[in-house]
């Protein structure tokens, strides 16, 4: 059973085709990374996905009744909006104050109720994000570069707090990323995506939480060799280096 | 006790206040603060339509401010460069509208009163009008207020939830014709963009929720509606742009304290 898919996809911006012929399943309790370099249409697949930009060709379908959690790329709140967390948390449903404590505390944001949006840092915003998005229970979670703006450390976490979410609710996930952390660190099948769909797979080596720090350089290598192989496009531009196995912590 | 027109002045305020409150917060987030002038300044070419095809003078506003709203908001739509295209319009709007309503000898004599306000000319039937239109506005912004929200907060997220920003857009558009419409009277074409966005921005500092800063941009609204007429009846000032400068005062003030 699918609870997502495309089949078939081509998104125009004008002239322009940004993405061509993807097709795309997603089964219950499963993570998908979309790997793919700036400007390879990640973030315009998972809008057409979600119903905002209109398919030119092909046809997106959900399960009857879906509940989607969805965590944008960027949430630029304009300053001259008041805005707590907690209000923030009963957008657009409105939950009680024990859901949304409930939700807080899952996401490792307990007591951060009445903080203002616009004074978090970018991880506890991310956290925040996540903990509006499970209010829904959600069966799939679509988030588009959640660890954008975070160091290594808040990135490993968030996305070890990803799988246990997952874990727990047994909710879908579709993420977008052009950061090969994500392949190695949680995904069940990675999509490369270039305008088309490159190559998809599941990634060798699936992490857990103890081992993460042996799986971060093996898992790099095989998501880089993944990534490089069956792409037939030059991305001699993208930096990669700075995915090395050694940390040193000295933004810490 | 409607038979003074203090009192009436003092309701007129009052009401739009209401309407004002919310509204105005939604355009200080939205960054709308040009469009509400655009719209505003439309209202008087809606007089002048008004005096040439005999209709209602707040029904020509209200047809012309929500004309012009909708252009806007579809151009806003189409991506075009807001900041130079609205300056165009607002500003063309005001000028087409003076040279328009010139034609007719009877307003020529009484231009302040269209673009300043006659506050303390309104009559019970404004003061219906107003409170009416005011109500409206309100319920209307109460009606969407979840959802007008999330959609102003990030509508990627409001579409996820199943919201059409679009239509959340219309509303406040809507909402905003109306507003000029009422407020034409009240304030006059010049200052309505004004009494939308000073009480709200005042509001802003006191303000911890969305909620809060709306109540408290109709308080603070009421506040210089009333303070506004005490201003005019003791100095001799006009009624509308009184207000305003109390209005503006109250912002100084607010801007004193460190936000929340």
């Amino acid at each position: 059973m699918s609870l997502l898919s495309a089949s078939h996809i081509c998104v125009r911006f004008g002239a322009e085709e940004v993405l061509h012929d993807v097709s795309l399943s997603l089964a219950p309790g499963e993570i998908v990374t979309i790997l793919g370099p700036n400007g390879s249409g990640k973030s315009t697949l998972l809008r057409a996905l979600l119903g905002i930009l209109p398919v030119a060709q092909g046809s997106v379908s959900r399960a009857p009744g879906l509940r989607l959690g969805y965590i944008p790329q960027r949430l630029m709140i304009d300053r001259t909006m008041p805005m707590t967390v907690r209000r923030f948390l009963s957008l657009p449903a409105r939950v009680s104050d024990q859901a949304a404590a409930e939700a807080l505390a899952r996401t490792g944001m307990a007591g951060h109720e009445a903080d203002q949006m616009t004074q978090l840092s970018g991880g506890q915003l991310q956290r925040v994000l996540l903990a509006r998005a499970l209010l829904g229970k959600p069966q799939v979670l679509m988030l588009d570069e959640p660890t954008q703006g975070l160091d290594q450390p808040g990135e490993a976490a968030f996305y070890r707090l990803i799988e246990e979410v997952r874990r727990d609710t047994g909710a879908a996930v579709l993420m977008v990323s052009h950061d090969l952390h994500v392949v190695m660190a949680a995904s069940d099948r990675v999509i490369c995506l270039n305008g088309h769909i490159c190559c998809e797979g599941t990634p060798r080596v699936v992490s857990t939480a103890p081992e993460y720090r042996a799986l971060f350089g093996l898992g790099t290598q095989g998501a880089l060799a993944l990534y490089r192989h069956e792409h037939d496009h030059d991305h001699a531009d993208e930096p990669h280096n700075h995915h090395h196995h050694h940390h040193d912590h000295t933004h810490a | 006790m409607l038979d003074d027109f203090l009192t009436r002045a003092a309701f007129a305020a009052t009401g739009l206040s209401l309407a004002t409150g919310p509204l105005g917060s939604f355009v200080v987030w939205r960054r709308m603060a040009y469009f509400g002038d655009a719209t505003a300044h439309a209202a008087i070419l809606g007089v002048a339509l008004a005096l040439a095809t005999d209709l209602p003078i707040g029904l020509g506003t209200l047809v012309v401010a929500l004309a012009m709203a909708v252009t806007v908001a579809s151009l806003a739509a189409k991506g075009w460069a807001m900041d130079t295209t609205l300056g165009v319009l607002a500003h063309s709007a005001l000028a087409f509208g003076l040279v328009a309503v010139s034609f007719f000898p009877t307003v020529r004599t009484d231009l302040s009163s269209y673009l300043f306000g006659d506050i303390l000319a309104v009559s019970r039937t404004d003061l219906a009008l107003i409170w009416g239109g005011s109500l409206l506005v309100l319920a209307l912004i109460a009606w969407r207020w979840q959802a007008l929200l999330t959609a102003t907060l990030n509508e990627d997220l409001a579409h996820a939830a199943g919201i059409r920003p679009d239509r959340e857009r219309l509303v406040l558009v809507i909402a905003l014709a109306l507003v000029v419409a009422v407020a034409l009277k009240v304030v006059g074409a010049l200052l309505i963009a004004a009494m939308l966005i000073i009480p709200a921005a005042a509001a802003r500092s006191l303000a911890r929720t969305p909620e809060a800063m709306a109540l408290g941009a109709t308080a603070i609204g009421m506040v210089a509606g009333i303070g506004g007429l005490a201003l005019s009846l003791w100095q001799d000032t006009p009624a509308g742009p009184s207000i305003i400068v109390v209005a503006a005062a109250l912002f100084a003030l607010g801007s004193l304290r460190p936000r929340p």
